[in-house]
């Protein structure tokens, strides 16, 4: 089959090329990196730090003993008056001066430092809260209310949203933010994909008008056998891509946690959100556990995996339909732009309304969009981590995949009439005579 | 036998008729010349012996059977337009070629192998195309165009970009496929390579066939009788320089014996360039 000795082509002179391994290799090291630098970072973030010793020159008397000593924080209570302070910070015997002023009527709201170095953020903001803990205490009391009471006033609501079905024994918990964000990500990626691979089968197409090497061609294939060829070729491109991303991705994970105490990395990072969890709910750490667990256990991933798949494969072939038959009725790339417009309009709605659909993803706006084949492969990323009714992907991918076919053989029309087409600037109305030849 | 045949084939663009009832033969083993001014139509037809394109009526025989999908490989063609991919190497990108006229690889490789150093690049096989000058690219275009060893070739302007050199050693490749057994379907400009290569030619203009027949029948049947005299005068003087028309040569050099000695006596024949040019500026005032 003369198509496949095509794609081979497409696909091997793309795969070959020197960008392609670069962005192949080094994403997944740019992904790797995103993952573990924070935590690498959070557990040497002491490391960074140098070791500071701050005078606290407190008027007011009320934090005496408050501020207390960490690994890089030494706090030295003085009763020298401000000047003197600062003296000794320039001769370098402190690295800052805390003065609190004393008050007579209120309580202290304002404190200066004073250092010759820039103060780190963590100091000002661990002065800050302490601070802000005594004071509260101390009103508290002057109002005649028990601290311990507040304290256990403090609540935290959850509520926790829950799917029902007709089967009685089927319920499934929801949590909003996470499928909102898995949704809006998944969206993203098909959004980007459509885009960069319909462009590079334009620009190919492009390629082979301007080269004039066409007429060679398709003396030999027919037009429509080298633009599925492209097309193909190059979703093949795109396929490989994703498959070296996720291979070389897990690879890297793997190494790196082998060489790196990334059990400890991730504990300290999972301590640190227990922490927050604690402070700001009041819920144990094993709650937490069950909710990140839950949350996994909620989203059908083999689902979005396959609709990923299958809306990736549509929209690309529509998409990229309707790209090479504009790379085939301009003589150049600047020439596109009246055309790709309103295709990257047809992609763009759905994006525009990204939140309203993760918002709602039952919504009626969400379900046309999600129905309409050339918003759909966006619209139902969004949708499909909430969870889908099958009918509704069922006719949605069904509605993409006949759009498609229509749009491939409407666009194979113009292509095999533009690819000869020289030295004329053409219009949408020229372009839509073409279909008719 | 005629090895292409082109009966009665018309294709209408829009409203405006580009070819009009244009029948040719073209018999095995020859070269056809295609003339004609730009835009009279030769590219068209060009396209439909390619099946590029498809005529509205009329048909098209190759080998006495209708052109089929099949013919793909029976047909070599170098486009006016041509080109390469430019970031391609050049011994792939021969290959690929040769690959969708239906060749298997190995075969190609081989072939291809031989061309390139029959024609002195060789060394350029693993070069990309944009590393060639325009020359030697043309160069490849015209082996990937002959690779497959096809009967029926096309050649629209081959010799474009040439120089005088290359223009020779191409003429000398055409003229050994024909001798192999190809048929030659060449359109140009070049009216001197028209004498010097063509057995046929056929004149177009305006989608419609003006002139058609041999080379030799029709600088005949448009000679305007007229003939270049050379002769010595008896009284001693120089060379006479003498154009005559006249219907009747023998009265000519009668007359001539008479007044000196005749150094020569030539009949000129119009060039295909001149008939190119009174034909068809006189059927573009009708």
């Amino acid at each position: 089959m003369k198509i496949g000795i095509i794609i081979e082509r497409e696909y091997l002179t793309r795969v070959k090329k020197r960008s392609f391994l670069l962005i192949t290799f080094l994403a997944p090291i740019f992904f790797a990196a995103l993952m573990f630098l924070p935590a690498i970072l959070m557990l040497n973030s002491e490391k960074f730090d140098e070791k500071k010793t701050i005078a606290v020159r407190d008027e007011s008397t009320l934090f005496v003993g408050k501020f207390k000593d960490t690994d890089v924080n030494t706090f030295v209570y003085i009763d020298n008056d401000l000047a003197d302070a600062k003296n000794l910070v320039r001769e370098g015997v402190y690295d800052g001066v805390l003065y609190i002023p004393g008050t007579s009527l209120n309580l202290p709201v304002n404190a200066e430092i004073y250092s010759m170095k820039q103060i780190p953020m963590t100091l000002t903001e661990y002065i800050n809260s302490t601070m802000k803990t005594v004071i509260e205490h101390k009103k508290l009391l002057a109002s005649g209310i028990d601290p311990a009471i507040v304290k256990a006033a403090n609540t935290s609501i959850y509520v926790q949203s829950i799917r029902m079905s007709e089967d009685e024994n089927v319920e499934k918990k929801s949590f909003g933010e996470f499928e909102f964000l898995l949704g809006i990500v998944l969206a993203m990626v098909i959004y980007f994909v459509i885009f960069l691979f319909g462009n590079q089968v334009m620009r190919g197409v492009i390629e082979e008008k301007t080269n004039r090497i066409i007429e060679v061609i398709i003396s030999s294939v027919k037009p429509f056998e080298l633009m599925m060829g492209k097309i193909i070729g190059i979703a093949l491109v795109g396929l490989t891509q994703f498959l070296l991303w996720a291979i070389l991705t897990t690879g890297i994970y793997f190494a790196v946690s082998a060489f790196l105490p990334v059990q400890e990395v991730f504990s300290t990072g999972t301590a640190m959100t227990e922490q927050i969890m604690e402070t700001a709910a009041n819920t144990d750490s094993n709650e937490v556990l069950t909710k990140a667990f839950d949350i996994i256990h909620s989203i059908n991933f083999k689902t979005v995996l396959w609709c990923f798949l299958f809306y990736f494969i549509g929209g690309y072939f529509l998409y990229s339909a309707m790209f090479a038959a504009v790379g085939s009725a301009v003589d150049n790339e600047t020439d596109t732009q009246q055309f790709v417009t309103p295709i990257s309009l047809l992609l763009i709605i759905p994006m525009v309304c990204s939140t309203i659909i993760a918002n709602a993803p039952d919504s009626s706006i969400s379900l046309w969009l999600s129905m309409i084949p050339f918003t759909s492969p966006v619209a139902m990323m969004l949708r499909i981590p909430f969870g889908v009714p099958n009918w509704q992907v069922v006719t949605s991918v069904a509605l993409l995949f006949v759009t498609f076919i229509i749009f491939t053989w409407l666009a194979s029309k113009i292509y095999r009439t533009g690819i000869l087409m020289y030295g004329k600037k053409v219009s949408w109305k020229e372009i839509f005579k073409w279909i008719k030849y | 036998m005629n090895y292409l045949e082109i009966n009665n084939v018309s294709k209408t663009y829009d409203t405006k008729k580009v070819l009009n009832d244009i029948s040719i033969k073209v018999p095995q083993q020859s070269i056809y010349g295609l003339l004609g001014p730009n835009g009279a139509g030769k590219t068209t037809l060009i396209r439909i012996l390619n099946q590029i394109t498809m005529p509205d009526s009329g048909q098209v025989l190759l080998d006495g059977k209708p052109l089929s999908p099949n013919d793909i490989a029976n047909i070599g063609y170098l486009p006016e337009e041509r080109g390469l991919y430019k970031k391609m190497k050049v011994g792939e990108q021969a290959i690929y070629l040769a690959q969708l006229k239906g060749m298997d690889k190995k075969e190609a490789d081989k072939r291809l192998r031989h061309w390139f150093m029959k024609f002195g690049i060789a060394s350029w096989w693993d070069k990309k195309v944009e590393e060639l000058s325009k020359g030697m690219q043309q160069k490849v275009q015209f082996i990937v165009t002959v690779i497959h060893e096809p009967k029926l070739l096309i050649f629209d302007e081959p010799f474009s970009g040439f120089d005088p050199i290359n223009v020779n050693l191409l003429k000398q490749e055409i003229l050994e496929l024909r001798d192999k057994g190809a048929t030659i379907l060449f359109s140009t400009h070049n009216m001197a390579s028209v004498e010097e290569l063509c057995d046929n030619i056929m004149l177009i203009n305006k989608g419609e066939k003006i002139l058609e027949g041999s080379v030799k029948d029709i600088k005949q049947q448009y000679k305007n009788h007229s003939y270049d005299v050379v002769y010595k005068p008896f009284d001693g003087g120089e060379e006479i320089h003498q154009t005559v028309n006249s219907m009747n040569p023998n009265d000519v050099i009668r007359e001539i014996i008479d007044k000196g000695e005749l150094v020569s006596f030539n009949e000129i024949l119009p060039s295909i360039n001149d008939i190119f040019i009174n034909l068809v500026s006189s059927s573009n005032k009708s």
